[in-house]
């Protein structure tokens, strides 16, 4: 696509127009940027700044990097980050491999029981459980104060399972003909045929499940005890909330956290997601789609 | 297979049996099955409880104002991009539209309290200008428009993909067609491209009718608090509060088991309205 190709047959637009689309266009760029950078100048500017400017900072006037240096000196977010790292690792990886291997199956014409199983999950996400009956079987297996809390209950997505699902399917059934003349047996045909193809469907369903375990906070203020809670619960707890940050050294809970630590933790909180986004994002609307049309 | 199939065997199905729960006084020591039967006692205390019925109108009303408020957001996006012919700035666009959705509620409703509230950008400079200072995170008045502006910036932008797609397959040479024949481009927009995005609309509005009594659970949960649960209880919030916070499972399964099977009647009423129109709906 070239950079600006308007067909023969459509008319220029007028100049008021295109400002008002001009304008349009950049307000959705300010809406979703400003606060975002509020929060970064904020979180880099000293505590008497922010308090000479009322609680926030547009532009630190001598950034300054004490605000990150307090949390990394140990202390409950440190420990959250490594908790929320390690749910979101391991929770993708399991999540991939059981969305990948039932998707497959459920992609292959004449899979033993699969139809019914298609329909069972369908169904799922016409009607979920609830919350109660969950909350109650994750309580009966034993699971409370587990990190495999905040894995297993959400393990497959359905949403996920069908846009692999979609994927797998659109594979030409050549190939699969002549892998297996080849002498390639399922385990074979999924790894070195199918997954190689379907990199962009993965890539997708990886970054939803990652952002998913990520940003997940719900389940740990349920299940974990507090001394276990990962990066999103413990902000909600001493941002959102506003409740007094656990002192590094002293161990006890000193007074609300200065404006500048809440918003280091908040960005801390947000960067893996802006590191991430950009790889990714180009396969978005193909992933997406693929679910769509096909669910 | 086995290990995806198993999962939703146990955590789906088995789940979905723990709502004879919501038949049942749940007593901790007897567990689950254990429990004593009340037959339908819980939902006759449900239907009965002013509170339950606070949540239900206040969850119908999000609804209806995301429905007027949220719904066409995206569509008009959608349409605005897809006019535009300088396809570097259409992707850039996109991608800052698209990326509030990856960011978590906690972050979202941080950033509100961040720019809307009392010491937030907005109030800082409302008193700097020597204006009054407006309440709008901790307003119970404020609360409706205020999670409906947040769910517009989170997801306005992400929900614009559908759209987009759709407009995407529309074959160019109708639009051709059409302006050969003379049609201005408010003619090919009524002609050609609603048409064309039609069947989508109707699914999304689908989707959105089943939803009807969910909005935001962690979204309402978070800000409660700010405003008190006259306006902010939510069905789901009220089950959570009753049953996880107050202990009375079966009461608050029963409120959770009401709200499922309305849901799934609501859409698979919505399918047949739309395969009577002739649309194609979520499912044939």
């Amino acid at each position: 696509m070239s950079a600006s190709a308007r067909p023969g047959w459509m008319e220029k637009p007028r100049p008021l127009t295109q400002a008002a689309k001009a304008l349009a266009l950049a307000a959705v760029v300010l809406l979703v940027c400003v606060p975002f950078l509020v929060i970064v100048s904020t979180s880099l500017a000293s505590t008497q700044e922010v308090v000479d400017n009322g609680g926030w900072v547009l532009w630190p006037s001598e950034p300054t990097l004490d605000a990150y240096r307090d949390i990394f000196d140990g202390g409950i977010v440190t420990h959250a980050l490594g908790v929320s790292a390690g749910v979101t690792i391991v929770g993708t990886l399991l999540s991939l491999a059981c969305t990948v291997t039932l998707a497959y199956a459920l992609s292959r014409p004449g899979v033993f029981g699969g139809k019914p199983v298609l329909l069972l999950v369908l169904f799922t996400f016409l009607f979920p459980p609830g919350m109660i009956p969950s909350f109650l079987l994750v309580k009966e297996l034993g699971l409370l104060d587990s990190y495999a809390s905040l894995v297993l209950p959400v393990l497959v997505n359905v949403f996920n399972l069908v846009v692999l699902r979609g994927f797998f399917q659109s594979v030409p059934e050549e190939l699969y003909e002549a892998a297996r003349l080849d002498g390639a047996g399922d385990w074979r045909v999924l790894v070195s045929v199918v997954l190689p193809l379907s990199k962009a469907a993965l890539a997708v369903v990886g970054l939803f499940y990652a952002v998913a375990y990520w940003n997940s906070w719900f389940y740990a203020s349920l299940y974990l005890e507090s001394d276990h809670w990962p990066l999103q619960q413990v902000l909600r707890t001493y941002v959102v909330a506003g409740a007094g940050l656990t002192d590094a050294t002293t161990g006890e809970a000193t007074v609300t956290a200065p404006q500048t630590v809440q918003m280091a933790v908040l960005v801390i909180a947000t960067v893996p997601i802006l590191l991430v986004y950009p790889f990714l994002q180009k396969y978005f609307t193909k992933g997406v789609l693929t679910g769509a049309i096909k669910s | 297979m086995l290990p995806g199939a198993a999962y939703f065997l146990l955590f789906h199905y088995g789940a979905l049996a723990g709502n004879v729960i919501a038949f049942k006084e749940y007593v901790p020591f007897d567990g689950l099955w254990g429990s004593p039967w009340v037959g339908l006692g819980n939902f006759q205390r449900m239907f009965e409880d002013a509170a339950f019925w606070d949540s239900v109108l206040n969850t119908l009303w999000i609804s209806v104002l995301q429905l007027v408020f949220y719904f066409p957001v995206p569509l008009g996006l959608a349409l605005l991009l897809h006019t535009l012919t300088w396809s570097s700035v259409r992707r850039f666009v996109q991608s800052v539209a698209y990326l509030p959705h990856f960011i978590s509620w906690v972050i979202v409703v941080a950033l509100f309290q961040q720019v809307l509230g009392d010491t937030g950008l907005l109030n800082s400079g409302l008193s700097g200008a020597g204006l009054h200072t407006v309440d709008i995170i901790g307003n119970p008045d404020a609360f409706k428009p205020l999670v409906v502006a947040q769910v517009i910036w989170k997801d306005a932008g992400w929900g614009t993909i559908i759209f987009l797609a759709a407009l995407a397959q529309v074959d160019e040479q109708q639009y051709e067609a059409a302006a050969i024949d003379g049609a201005g481009p408010w003619r090919r927009f009524w002609h050609v491209t609603l048409p064309a995005i039609r069947p989508v609309i109707v699914l999304l509005l689908i989707m959105r009718l089943g939803d009807i009594l969910s909005v935001g659970f962690e979204q309402m949960l978070l800000q409660r608090d700010a405003v008190g649960p006259e306006t902010a209880e939510v069905i789901d919030t009220f089950v959570y509060y009753q049953g996880i916070v107050g202990g009375d499972y079966g009461f608050a399964a029963a409120a959770g088991l009401f709200k499922g099977v309305v849901g799934a009647l609501l859409v698979y009423a919505a399918n047949k309205v739309a395969h009577r129109l002739g649309e194609q709906g979520v499912y044939k």
